[in-house]
């Protein structure tokens, strides 16, 4: 039987159609998702990410073990409450999982991890963990409300209590704060301003109806794929897996080379396959009608790729892509759409930022 | 629970069919049809004058999450699509019976017309899914 997160009822509430998404009675829409998508771009929307898996880790050594653990490097993180988004990989240099992670302490950070690859993550922490003497914790006890869009950080701040207004004022993005019982990270899946915010589950679908009467609208998992779409943002287990290096899945920025010394899970794969060349993951937009999908062929002159997300792009109206494609592939290509070639042009992988077209 | 009128016939690939009289009948899908679709992003109509079997496939609606054939319900010619949709392909959703009908076929062969599904009949074609 498919879990259920603690705001179940109320998705039910809000007349959601559920579907299941790895194991978990997920809300795919309220009605209609490219109403929820613009509502995200354009005011405030709300996601339950409750699914969401968050592993603390704490003692002395914890920095040293993601330093190890992770191929973005956790030294970047000098300032308490800093997050830093990462690849974790096996000793092939392929992806685990890509996960953010925030610096609380000296001696405790906090993971975010997918829910679709929760047990291999939680059973690859534990085992590289143990020569660290880290302690590892999954924390089942949180919901995860992610409030998204322009109005959404105004709307938040009418259910805050003077002291978490005071912790979140100026946050810069990328950041975590505790304040009071709410866990508010200014992070997000969208493109757009906004929080996610971790809370004790008794308490999440009193704050999910008080986001409600505060006007933010629920947004399902269509939305929420077509928003990440277009912020160019990778979806776990369709743009990359652990077959796919993070050089070939637009995760070469996630990727500390330096200092050169530093020992991470997946370097001395990672460093043949930068020497050998990879494929790239690019950015597709095709504006006449159609819809690119996943799993399309795409035919180039330095040979063949395959489109890894595709959709149609609510805010610009015609259908964008993310595919994985030789490294020489210039500025058009052709997808394989049901039978039919058709030319796109190739474009960097983010097309919609703060509500702005970026391509 | 979803709506399925009484006055209209079925195929089992979820298009409906209305008889507007003359032998010509109306297309669309069917309120169960554009729910699993969801929301409708294009709609590819054949042309005026097309010559269709039953069964084939006439049509293209695409979704934000797949795109579907849509089957000739009736062999005939194509007299009339629905130029609504390529602007407001939404109507297939929020009007499918209605606003949101696809095109119309001058039927070729009556008799067709017997093996096509009434209320109750689609109605369990839906509860078998």
């Amino acid at each position: 039987m498919a879990q259920k997160t603690v705001l179940f009822a109320k998705h039910v509430e809000c007349g959601a159609k559920m579907v299941d998404f790895h194991g978990w009675d997920m809300p795919l829409n309220y009605g209609s998702q490219i109403e929820e998508h613009h509502n995200v771009r354009q005011d405030a929307g709300m996601f339950d990410v409750s699914h969401m898996t968050i592993v603390d880790l704490q003692g002395p050594n914890t920095r040293n073990f993601l330093r190890y653990l992770l191929a973005n490097d956790v030294n970047k993180l000098t300032v308490s409450g800093k997050a830093l988004y990462s690849g974790m990989l096996n000793e092939a240099g392929g992806v685990i999982d890509d996960l953010i992670v925030y610096f609380l302490a000296e001696d405790f950070f906090r993971l975010v991890v997918n829910s679709a690859t929760r047990e291999n993550d939680l059973a690859w922490i534990n085992k590289q963990a143990a020569e660290f003497n880290v302690t590892v914790t999954e924390r089942p006890e949180f919901a995860m409300i992610a409030v998204q869009g322009p109005q959404a950080k105004a709307k938040v701040a009418t259910l805050l209590t003077e002291e978490q207004k005071a912790a979140v004022a100026g946050m810069k993005p990328f950041f975590g704060v505790q304040a009071g019982s709410l866990f508010i990270a200014t992070t997000g899946y969208t493109g757009e301003d906004g929080y996610e915010i971790s809370l004790p589950n008794e308490e999440a679908a009193d704050f999910w109806q008080k986001l409600l009467d505060a006007g933010v609208k629920p947004a399902g998992l269509g939305a929420r794929d077509t928003l990440r779409l277009e912020a160019g943002m990778n979806l776990y287990g369709q743009d990359m897996d652990e077959t796919v290096s993070p050089l070939a899945a637009n995760m070469g920025w996630t990727i500390a080379w330096e200092p050169s010394d530093r020992n991470f899970i997946g370097r001395a794969a990672l460093e043949q396959q930068k020497a050998a060349g990879t494929m790239k993951l690019v950015g597709l937009v095709m504006e006449q009608k159609g819809v690119l999908r996943h799993g399309q062929k795409v035919v180039t002159e330095g040979g063949e790729g395959e489109i890894t997300s595709g959709t149609f792009s609510p805010t610009l109206g015609f259908s964008i892509a993310m595919a994985r494609v030789p490294a020489s592939t210039g500025d058009t290509a052709e997808v394989d759409i049901r039978g039919k070639l058709v030319q796109v042009k190739v474009v960097k992988p983010n097309f919609v930022r703060m509500g702005k077209k970026v391509i | 629970m979803s709506n399925i009128p009484n006055e209209l016939k079925y195929a089992p690939s979820h298009e409906w069919v209305r008889d507007e009289g003359n032998g010509v009948f109306t297309v669309g899908i069917s309120e169960h049809a554009q729910d699993l679709l969801g929301d409708m992003v294009f709609v590819e109509l054949p042309d005026v004058g097309d010559v269709v079997a039953q069964g084939d496939d006439v049509a293209v609606a695409e979704s934000v999450k797949a795109a579907s054939d849509i089957y000739a319900p009736v062999s005939g010619e194509i007299v009339a699509v629905n130029d609504a949709l390529n602007d407001s392909p939404e109507l297939v959703n929020s009007a499918p019976y209605g606003d949101g009908w696809m095109f119309k076929i001058k039927i070729s062969d009556e008799s067709e017309l017997a093996g096509l599904l009434d209320a109750a009949g689609y109605q369990s074609v839906v509860d078998s899914e």
